[in-house]
């Protein structure tokens, strides 16, 4: 298998009207994966998508998919990849079977073999019964599934998603997840935005994080949370003096899981490897040295913890507005 | 080439679709021209207007090749409204990801704007027959003008699309659409013959090319091939450039917008 990566973005950029939505970005990725582009509203993972599916074209670098330029190939690029829209990218007055045989025209499909696959798509993300209805009175949840069957229309070796559960109620979010990882089970390269940290947590196998135009960390979910020092224990330690804090301090690096010991207010923030020896032998430790103490928290570090370490801000987790 | 005749038929299919599921739309698109213009203000004018300066048998004859045109205008200047809701919603977005001729849009915009015009066109016709009015040149003559008015709506719909394309937000666009069209039918010679009006604006009309359409068609109504032929020589001359000049800046447009 010495096929090309499946995506290959070489310093690319974008300026528009003076403002640089995309800074020098690179980035790889695997066949097979799902991977997350993240970030708040305008950090620039909107416009990245769009030059990779070549509705718009880089100021500066390149990109390819599969081996093929998506500037000066991108009939070939057209051809190898879905696309899932954002939900308002729908005609209301077709149907949406209609939409579906649009499609198929636009990437040329013969009649009967456009029909049985519409069937089989209409029956995979469980639209057969609104299949006919016109689309102004579709659900956001059936509008998205529409907009999946649309992105795999043309079987694609890529499948492109823009914030495939922006605004969603928890049911749809959770159906949409199901069926993105059952196309990754099935071997297709998944690639989406999106500015939800649970999201990107639980569905992608690596993300980018992305802001003002840059990446400020890359990896799995995993690693990038690791890569943060371990978990976390907080200790409140009212009556501490600095004597003891120290003696403390001194105590507990010498244990073998800790990682690393900052003070924070009324007590220590220490990174430890896992909780099951940490915890136990933290406290008894805590009290060997005669520290009263008035709290401990244990916590596996969050995305969020990942985001704001990367971007100095939090990322919440409100539905925010569609980008305009 | 046959990829792009299915690419063509298939996005000209969902215009024809989408005003088929907005009914009352149709209705009103159909009927209002000749309603507002023809019916009313041809009715109102047939006794203030002034036989010897329009030199028309009746104001209604005179009226009718100025309300074809300015249908034309009409739905040519509008041509490109769909395209700017789907630029806004994202749907040219999705159109554009997959891998069709970049031109196969804009061609089944035109197709269906020019269809809809023709209709158009032969439903005033045949109202204006109605009211006592009907081609002097015939069957041949009609043809005659459907085809200047196809010409002159391709350069309108290029005009409007590459308007559609350009615009920061659907509010600048109908607000220039709004200012370009009154001025354009007020300025021209479908309400009153440029000899009639006041000197000022005879000088705007002459520079109009609806004028030169409107005096191509309006002989082609009221009086025969002898004094038609000369006029439709010319407004051929003036659409043509007048069409490159638009489907020039229109093709400028849509580069910068789409690539």
């Amino acid at each position: 298998m010495s096929s090309p990566a499946a995506i290959e973005v070489t310093n690319l950029g974008k300026t528009y009207d003076g403002v640089e939505a995309v800074k020098n970005l690179s980035l790889t990725i695997q066949h097979g994966e799902i991977f997350g582009l993240l970030g708040p509203n305008g950090a620039g993972k909107s416009t990245t998508l769009r030059i990779l599916i070549t509705t718009l074209s880089p100021t500066t670098g390149t990109a390819t998919i599969l081996g093929h330029d998506v500037v000066k190939e991108a009939d070939t690029v057209r051809r190898l990849i879905g696309y899932v829209a954002q939900e308002r990218a729908i005609d209301r007055f077709l149907t949406g079977r209609e939409h579906l045989l649009l499609l198929a025209d636009l990437y040329h499909l013969k009649k009967d073999e456009a029909l049985a696959r519409i069937e089989t798509l209409l029956k995979l993300v469980n639209l057969e019964e609104h299949a006919d209805r016109v689309a102004k009175g579709y659900s956001g949840g059936m509008k998205r599934k529409l907009d999946i069957a649309c992105g795999l229309l043309p079987n694609p070796k890529i499948l492109f998603l823009d914030e495939p559960t922006l605004g969603l109620d928890v049911q749809s979010r959770l159906n949409i997840w199901d069926h993105v990882r059952k196309l990754k089970e099935q071997g297709m390269t998944i690639v989406m935005t999106t500015n939800y940290l649970d999201e990107a947590d639980q569905l992608c196998d690596r993300i980018a994080i992305i802001d003002r135009g840059e990446i400020r960390a890359i990896g799995s979910p995993k690693d990038l949370k690791a890569s943060l020092g371990g978990d976390g224990v907080w200790l409140t330690l009212s009556d501490a003096t600095p004597e003891t804090l120290e003696q403390l301090t001194t105590a507990l690096q010498a244990l073998p899981f800790v990682r690393g010991i900052r003070p924070r207010e009324n007590g220590l923030d220490i990174r430890v490897d896992g909780p099951e020896k940490a915890l136990p032998a933290i406290m008894e430790t805590t009290n060997k040295v005669g520290c009263l103490l008035d709290g401990i928290e244990y916590h596996r570090p969050r995305l969020d913890d990942v985001f704001v370490a990367h971007t100095g801000r939090s990322l919440t987790n409100e539905p925010a507005a569609p980008e305009a | 080439m046959n990829e792009q005749i299915q690419e063509v038929l298939a996005l000209t299919n969902r215009w024809v679709k989408r005003l088929s599921r907005e009914k009352f739309s149709m209705l009103f698109t159909l009927i209002q021209p000749m309603l507002f213009w023809l019916i009313f203000f041809g009715n109102l004018f047939q006794r203030a207007a002034d036989v010897q300066v329009v030199q028309a048998p009746n104001y209604m004859s005179f009226l009718a090749a100025g309300v074809v045109v300015m249908t034309v205008l009409n739905n040519g200047l509008a041509g490109g409204v769909d395209l700017l809701f789907d630029k806004e919603n994202g749907f040219l977005e999705r159109l554009m990801a997959t891998p069709i001729r970049r031109s196969s849009v804009i061609l089944s915009r035109f197709l269906f704007v020019m269809a809809i015009t023709a209709m158009q066109i032969l439903v005033i016709l045949g109202v204006a027959f109605l009211f006592g009015v009907s081609a002097e040149t015939g069957i041949l003559g009609i043809a005659l003008i459907l085809v200047l008015g196809m010409l002159f709506g391709i350069g309108l719909t290029s005009i409007s699309m590459a308007m559609a394309f350009s615009v920061k937000s659907h509010g600048d666009f109908f607000s220039v659409l709004g200012f370009l069209s009154l001025p354009m039918i007020f300025l021209s010679s479908a309400l009153v013959p440029l000899v009639a009006m006041p000197g000022w604006m005879q000088f705007f009309a002459f520079f109009n090319p609806m004028t030169w359409v409107i005096d191509a068609v309006r002989p082609l109504i009221i009086s025969g091939w002898s004094e038609a032929l000369p006029q439709v020589g010319i407004a051929l001359v003036v659409l043509i450039a007048f069409d490159a000049l638009c489907l020039y800046g229109g093709a400028k447009a849509f580069k910068r917008s789409v690539g």
